[in-house]
């Protein structure tokens, strides 16, 4: 048997065409996960506003699009949408333009408004949070951060980011197909999701599925790529446990994405199957289940919550060490936590089921295998603060992105553990509790966890840094903001406001929120606008920013030994590694770090 | 930048990253195929006797004709690799293209069985059990498909001479792909045609 061909660079002239855009490099796939995670960011972010104004001023005209309609009485805004709720599902008339269909004299229509939230978690969960996370920075911090040339294989790496962009493009096709999109939520239960006639909505959800499926392709290219880079190709003493924590979190991610989407797609194929051909695997009159749907796609969606979270966590471990000048505490511990988060992720999918109808017996099992979950999590709570405890701490701004996401984590942690309970869930589920609770862990978490590791590691990607100021005002709009809008959804929630209702002043008992909602929508608008901040931030500093040393945080792990921007095949000779990542402040030496190619 | 450096120098597992590779592509094959089994034998367990009487409908001798097929396949398979192994280009070449034709041949039989079964009327839509049969035994032809593709392709390099020196190990790979295809046949030929 001999070895298999090596995948080996040049240093050959490049065209446009093969350096920036079917790039093998890791580091331009990375750039280019990143610029496609961010420009979905921007249509997510601009949905989730669009449902907020809905929330807030129920069936009024949305600012800029309603003014430069033909805007009209309040009264007669009034007759016109009692006329489309008599017949809001045949909206079919070919003599409306696009805009005008979905959003009459700029007011949101029920069936448009189903459709904005369930695309606003569907990009945020699969073309933002994971092509970011799981995509940009795994892609550029694997190679450098194991001390090797490139992953183990270039073409696969490429090829998954443009069958990304390809799932993508059809997910986007889905708002231009007459009946709109996808409507159900992003879980997409059936019978809602099975039989077009409930919804209205026919090759929206078609176009959802397959989008999906094509993404799940994309995903399994990826991580079969990680897992066997992190494997095969780590540095001559980069050992398993030297690896950096982000490069550990990143792999066991890889391994939770491997095992399961594939578990999605079949779901997603039956469902095709059940919408296109005709089949009943989901439907009840013809024998099948939709409670099965819901077992399946939990057991994919719960690891799916910890492959959101995991690599937030891996970056909020790399950056509390170097900014508090100290060794993370507990590292063995801080691996062996997030494996057990990641293989309790397997076995807790029933508690998004409590109120789908199930055995108290099995409810039960659910109940206590997601309080588990606590111990690790509080396991890595607690070692971030051991870390924290007594160092020299630095507040730079990734430092401040990551002490929020740690923070941000354990509020929407310990609300998990309310849901967690069966008897209270029986209370709070399908409220605005959960709403609070999914964006405290993914937006103060994931997207946290992001914006510390933009800042992070931009000098690495771009050779230059971030501006400060700018940094630190969206910094700080976005935590204030953040906490204006979410915190109060866990009030709205106990006092009984459903998720996904299209008016909330359609309820007599929720009147009285109307208040609260307006403050939600103002501070998400705040929010929304302040990430615009950030953008221009990236984008300035990306081609005007002050020039980059090699290693401005003075960090160990290997990627500040590499020269800035890494070159075609990253180290200048191969490094090799003689101890852990996190050696900082070691007594009787002159500086306070020690990169891991040094020898102590 | 210096010479050129093979990936082989940093290896810290002593194997090759493709054979990795596929071996971590089919673990996730295990859970696309395993969700879906996991699912019928739920409801086989759940119904009663209107899933024996429709299971009752397909062709065992047929099924198990194919079943012969495919692991014979399997042995040239195997047998083709072993002649890579030995250097022996003529033999390897000889079990590639039985392989190709062998898996032909399961297509065919099942093309053969999929239009019997729906002239006496049994569709996708005549139940879920033949709902699962069709989306199931669909699913494992098209890996069927996928995996001749590949192994044509590798007999087409090596009809050409074009397989060695460099690429003669992805018969190994190919192989391994296509004894998971067989293993899964293994587990659908009971639960499909033996569980009325």
């Amino acid at each position: 048997m001999s070895e298999a061909s090596a995948t080996v660079h040049t240093t050959h002239e490049q065209t446009f065409v093969s350096k920036y855009i079917i790039s093998f490099d890791h580091k331009m796939i990375g750039k280019q996960f990143l610029m496609y995670g961010l420009i979905m960011l921007l249509l997510g972010g601009a949905l989730a506003l669009m449902v907020r104004w809905q929330l807030a001023y129920p069936e009024k005209p949305l600012p800029l699009i309603g003014a430069s309609e033909n805007y009209l009485e309040n009264s007669e805004v009034t007759t016109f949408m009692d006329g489309l709720w008599d017949n809001w599902l045949s909206q079919d008339s070919d003599d409306q333009n696009w805009l005008t269909k979905r959003m009459p004299v700029g007011i949101i229509t029920p069936a448009f408004y189903n459709a904005l939230f369930t695309m606003h978690a569907t990009i945020m969960v699969f073309f933002v949070v994971m092509p970011i996370l799981v995509g940009a920075f795994g892609n550029f911090l694997i190679p450098l951060m194991i001390g090797t040339k490139d992953m183990a294989f270039p073409a696969l790496n490429m090829l998954s980011f443009w069958v990304a962009v390809i799932a993508a493009l059809i997910m986007m096709a889905g708002f231009f197909v007459p009946g709109g999109h996808a409507a159900t939520g992003w879980t997409g239960y059936p019978p809602l999701s099975s039989d077009p006639t409930w919804t209205g909505v026919d090759w929206g959800q078609n176009l959802w599925c397959i989008s999906l499926i094509v993404l799940g392709v994309s995903s399994l290219m990826g991580s079969i790529n990680y897992i066997t880079t992190i494997l095969n190709m780590r540095a001559p003493g980069m050992t398993l446990m030297r690896m950096p924590l982000v490069i550990w979190s990143l792999f066991i991610v890889a391994i939770l994405l491997l095992l399961a989407l594939p578990v999605l797609t079949s779901a997603l194929a039956m469902l095709v199957l059940d919408r296109l051909a005709g089949t009943t695997f989901f439907n009840i009159e013809g024998g099948g289940d939709p409670l099965l749907w819901q077992h399946l796609f939990w057991f994919f969606g719960h690891p799916e919550v910890y492959i959101l979270i995991l690599p937030a966590m891996g970056i909020a471990s790399e950056i509390i060490p170097v900014f508090a000048r100290k060794p993370i505490f507990g590292y063995k511990a801080m691996v062996y936590a997030m494996a057990s988060l990641a293989f309790l992720g397997w076995i807790v999918w029933g508690h998004h089921m409590f109120q789908s109808g199930m055995n108290p017996t099995l409810g039960a099992t659910f109940m206590i295998s997601t309080m588990v979950i606590a111990v690790p999590s509080a396991i890595k709570t607690f070692n971030w603060l051991g870390t924290l405890w007594g160092g020299n701490i630095k507040f730079s701004i990734p430092m401040l992105n990551s002490i929020a996401f740690v923070s941000m984590f354990v509020i929407g942690g310990l609300s998990g553990i309310f849901m967690a309970s069966n008897a209270v869930d029986i209370f709070i589920h399908d409220t605005y509790f959960i709403v609070a609770h999914i964006h405290y862990v993914v937006f103060g978490g994931s997207i946290f966890g992001i914006f510390a590791a933009v800042y992070y590691w931009f000098p690495k990607m771009f050779g230059r840094m971030m501006n400060n100021k700018f940094a630190h005002i969206h910094f700080w709009i976005s935590i204030v903001a953040f906490n204006c809008t979410f915190f109060p959804m866990h009030i709205l929630g106990v006092g009984g406001h459903m998720r996904r209702i299209y008016n909330p002043m359609q309820y007599e008992f929720l009147q009285n929120f109307e208040g609260m909602n307006i403050f939600i929508t103002l501070s998400a608008f705040v929010l929304g606008f302040g990430q615009l901040i950030f953008l221009y931030n990236a984008f300035y500093s990306a081609f005007k920013g002050k020039k980059a040393e090699d290693n401005p945080w003075k960090a160990n792990t290997l990627e500040w030994s590499a020269p800035t921007p890494p070159p075609h095949g990253n180290f200048l000779t191969p490094p090799t590694v003689y101890h852990g990542p996190y050696e900082y402040s070691v007594p009787d030496m002159e500086e306070d770090f020690l990169p891991q190619i040094e020898k102590r | 930048m210096s010479g050129a450096t093979t990936v082989s120098e940093y290896q810290a597992t002593h194997t090759v990253p493709g054979r990795m590779g596929i071996w971590w592509f089919l673990a996730s094959e295990i859970m696309v195929f395993g969700g879906f089994l996991a699912i019928y034998i739920l409801y086989r367990m759940a119904s009663g006797g209107a899933w024996a009487e429709m299971a009752n409908h397909v062709s065992a001798p047929i099924g198990t004709f194919n079943t012969i097929i495919l692991l014979t396949s399997s042995l040239t398979m195997v047998k083709a690799f072993e002649a890579i192994d030995n250097e022996k280009r003529k033999q390897a070449t000889n079990f590639l293209l039985i392989t190709v034709i062998l898996g032909l041949a399961f297509l065919g039989v099942k093309a053969f069985e999929y239009s019997s079964e729906i002239a006496l009327g049994f569709t996708p839509l005549s139940g879920t059990f033949w709902a699962f049969y069709y989306a199931l035994t669909g699913l494992h032809g098209l890996h069927i498909v996928a995996g001749v593709i590949f192994n044509a392709s590798l007999l087409v390099m090596a009809m050409k001479g074009t397989l060695w020196p460099n690429t003669q190990h992805r018969v190994e790979y190919a192989g391994l792909y296509w004894h998971f295809v067989d293993i899964v046949w293994i587990f659908l030929f009971p639960l499909l045609y033996l569980s009325y």
